[in-house]
């Protein structure tokens, strides 16, 4: 039985805390009196993933018939997934996706389907490579499908594929990747790795356009979503929902989403998912090693080893039929792993960021995707309320290299140099750039031919932070290069102490301090 | 003149004729006793001989790449792996080529009346491959309450019930003897098929040859199989010729293709199609080239 998260409350005999700092960790001593928040452990997997698969399929929930009963000769069928954004680190070979995809492709075969096209639901995101893809579908899929030309990756620019199913009340665009809008059934594969993803969000964001996008990826609707990993109470869900709830009247789909557990690292990082106290001689030794080697070796090299660890995270459910439906039990699955109840706000909150986020798998973490990282997905995992009070300080740790990978974030580099010298308010920065990079051609060149995130992707990074900004009084960055973090409108530290002593300026003395204790990832519920 | 050799009290007494001999303990065949070489030392030497003799020879003559590992994820021993048989190749390439877990605890089913007509060669197979000595003509109970036994005992087991290299090219129909052990022990079997190693040293021939550049053998692992409810051996040995065949066909088409004919009850057989022996090497090199791209026949 795995043990929940918990709150701990440092005192004098409580060891240095263990931080994330991109690619390498430090040991941190808090002072007395701040909390650490624990995640759970990783709870028990399905024994017999397959099997269970099988028993979703055949027993979906919602209003909906069992798989096999909507598959026949002669249909069109459009298999849509999630990308490779999740789960983090990317998963050890048998991903969900290929075990979910192998079990309904071979009902498919059973029912003599032989129209079908699989397609990668990545919205604005990069396209994936080969290795990739060969990685997240298995090799039977991938040479089975891509050299017939039945394994697409979404395009949101290509208009010609694209259909306009309708506009919400709210005027919501509810556009669609054509092939799926125009199937006798549309199933979607996902992996839900938090509680923002899944549900109708899948169809919603993966296959849509731009055109689609904006109405809830805008600073309006991330300040009012409080928080976005919390559907409920999420400004971007709402109008997700809105969109998906006429998409679902159009097209007929089938959901299927699994959920995995934390494992996120495998044995030789076994001490990162510890709590300190309980860790070996083999995980102390294992700990000098990693960390003295890897403040020896380049930034690149460190990143290459890191980007190749695979996650032994394992499924710890799989549910299928009506999307809402089966969403609800998703989020009650997520919710098992992720809950950790903490009561109260604190005026600190302390953060170590790892090297990957979900939009920089086999790439850099550049600055924006540490600010989206800190300040969007971490100070997001909460419920109820924040776990830094209003007007409160963000103290992250990451080296925040000035560093952009040229290929996958093109536009980042541009955002970075023109828009983030000119302001930092996120209002201003949609008002004024963000049509301009929305429809960049060059972008939008590269986004399709390339590898590149979408020219207006950036922004989102910064929007994803908006809530934070609008919500803490200062952000504070240990460790981080100081240009890159004084462009962000953000302080430099070189040491913990030095940032808390900072952070007394904004919150008065002796402030309270929280600390998420990372990884594996969790959900603060706090009251 | 026959030589006679030195006389009693030198030699051998000779055993009056008046008394009957007792019963001489066969100890070569089915009788050879394999239990030594499942004992410490022996794995231990066994383990470097597939490590570092096997896998390098299997490597340089076959060049081999195997599939679908992912489906053994997982899994859990001790487990049945059988496979199809063209060649003397097949065991020395399924052993090396079995996921570690696996690899260093597995013994492999041997014909009796071929890897253990003497006791020289029995030690040998015993040693460097773990095999046990198999019946295969005539049913006898004590092989398979051997397989039975140490399969209980954790032993994986690679057996190919072809029952001994194709004669022609072709596949033979699977005997029951796999199906048989996973009723009895309750362990699943996983379905391997073996492609081109009969290319490489077909039965008949004295030495293999070696692989041509980017004409390697293939070895394809499908998803483990258990029987299903009220199904017999003879049935389940039939599901599983059906699906070694299945993945021959994933190997040379592609998986979606392989599936849907599956479904459809398609899937080419293994063992070629029916009449004369002409007939039947015409349709394998025929095969043959439509999947190497080379002419079949000068």
């Amino acid at each position: 039985m795995s043990r929940p998260g918990f709150v701990l409350e440092v005192d004098r005999s409580t060891p240095p805390v263990l931080f994330h700092h991109g690619e390498g960790f430090s040991l941190e001593k808090l002072p007395p009196g701040s909390r650490v928040v624990y995640p759970a452990e990783p709870i028990k997997p399905l024994a017999d993933p397959d099997a269970a698969i099988r028993h979703a399929l055949l027993n979906p929930v919602g209003d909906s018939q069992p798989l096999p009963s909507l598959l026949y000769a002669g249909m069109k069928l459009t298999i849509a997934m999630d990308n490779q954004a999740v789960p983090l680190p990317p998963m050890q070979r048998p991903d969900n996706r290929q075990r979910v995809l192998e079990i309904v492709l071979d009902m498919a075969a059973a029912a003599g389907v032989d129209d079908v096209e699989l397609v990668i639901a990545h919205g604005l995101h990069r396209r994936q490579t080969e290795a990739e893809l060969r990685h997240m579908l298995g090799d039977r899929i991938y040479d089975a499908f891509a050299p017939h030309g039945m394994l697409t990756q979404h395009d949101a620019e290509d208009h010609d594929n694209l259909i306009l199913i309708g506009r919400t009340e709210q005027g919501e665009h509810v556009e669609i990747n054509k092939r799926a809008a125009t199937s006798d059934l549309l199933i979607y594969v996902n992996v839900n790795l938090v509680a923002m993803d899944g549900g109708h969000k899948s169809t919603m964001t993966g296959l849509t356009s731009y055109r689609g996008l904006k109405h809830h990826h805008n600073v309006t609707g991330m300040q009012h979503s409080r928080s976005f990993m919390d559907p409920p109470n999420s400004e971007l869900h709402n109008s997700v929902w809105r969109q998906g709830r006429m998409l679902a009247d159009a097209v007929k789909i089938f959901q299927i989403e699994t959920t995995v557990n934390t494992d996120t690292f495998p044995s030789q990082f076994a001490f990162l998912q510890k709590r300190e106290w309980e860790w070996s001689a083999r995980d102390r030794a294992s700990f000098l090693a990693v960390s003295k080697s890897l403040e020896r070796v380049p930034p690149r090299i460190a990143r290459s080893i890191f980007h190749g660890i695979k996650s032994p995270q394992k499924m710890t459910s799989v549910q299928a039929g009506e999307v809402e439906a089966v969403h609800r039990l998703t989020l009650e699955n997520v919710h098992r792993q992720h809950l950790v109840p903490v009561q109260g706000q604190a005026d600190v909150l302390t953060m170590g960021l790892p090297y990957v986020g979900p939009y920089n798998v086999n790439s850099i973490l550049n600055p924006l995707l540490v600010m989206c990282l800190g300040l969007g997905y971490f100070f997001n995992l909460y419920r109820g309320k924040p776990l830094v009070r209003k007007g409160g300080v963000v103290i992250m740790s990451h080296p925040t290299r000035w560093e952009f990978h040229p290929v996958h974030h093109p536009s980042y580099i541009d955002f970075f140099e023109q828009v983030l010298t000119e302001t930092t308010d996120p209002l201003e920065i949609e008002k004024k750039f963000e049509e301009d990079f929305a429809t960049d051609p060059w972008y939008i060149h590269l986004y399709r031919n390339s590898y590149a995130y979408h020219g207006v992707h950036a922004f989102y990074m910064w929007y994803w932070g908006a809530h934070a900004l609008q919500h803490v009084g200062q952000v504070i960055i240990v460790g981080g290069e100081p240009r890159a973090v004084r462009r962000m409108g953000f302080k430099p530290a070189s040491t913990l102490r030095d940032a808390l002593e900072m952070a007394e300026d904004v919150v008065g003395r002796n402030p309270s301090i929280t600390h998420i204790h990372n990884p594996p990832i969790f959900i603060a519920d706090v009251s | 003149m026959r030589f006679v050799g030195p006389r009693f009290p030198l030699g051998k007494p000779n055993w009056p004729s008046s008394i009957p001999r007792p019963p001489v303990k066969r100890r070569t065949g089915v009788d050879y006793e394999t239990d030594w070489a499942r004992r410490h030392p022996a794995r231990v030497a066994r383990a470097a001989i597939v490590d570092n003799v096997l896998r390098p020879a299997v490597k340089a003559v076959a060049s081999p790449t195997a599939h679908g590992e992912d489906r053994l994820v997982g899994l859990e021993a001790p487990v049945i792996f059988v496979a199809n048989h063209h060649s003397h190749l097949d065991t020395g390439l399924v052993l090396t080529s079995l996921p570690e877990r696996f690899r260093h605890k597995a013994i492999v089913a041997a014909a009796a009346d071929y890897f253990f007509t003497s006791r020289a060669k029995g030690a040998f197979s015993a040693l460097a491959i773990g095999a046990i000595p198999m019946e295969r003509t005539k049913v006898g109970r004590r092989s398979a309450d051997l397989a039975a036994e140490l399969l209980e005992d954790g032993w994986n087991l690679v057996m190919f019930p072809e029952g001994g290299r194709s004669p022609d090219g072709w596949g033979r129909a699977f005997r029951g003897g796999a199906a048989y052990l996973s009723l009895r022990c309750g362990r699943p079997v996983v379905p391997i098929y073996l492609e081109g190693t009969g290319r490489l040293w077909r039965r008949g021939k004295k030495w293999p040859k070696v692989a041509a550049k980017g004409e390697g053998v293939h070895l394809v692992f499908g998803a483990p199989m258990s029987p299903e409810e009220g199904e017999d051996a003879r049935r389940f040995a039939a599901r599983l010729e059906t699906t070694v065949a299945a993945l021959a066909d994933e190997w040379s088409t592609d998986w979606w293709s392989a599936r849907r004919r599956a479904a459809k009850g398609a899937t080419p057989a293994l063992t070629g199609p029916a009449g004369g022996a002409w007939r039947r090497a015409w349709a394998l090199d025929a095969d043959a080239a439509s999947r190497s791209g080379r002419r079949a026949w000068p």
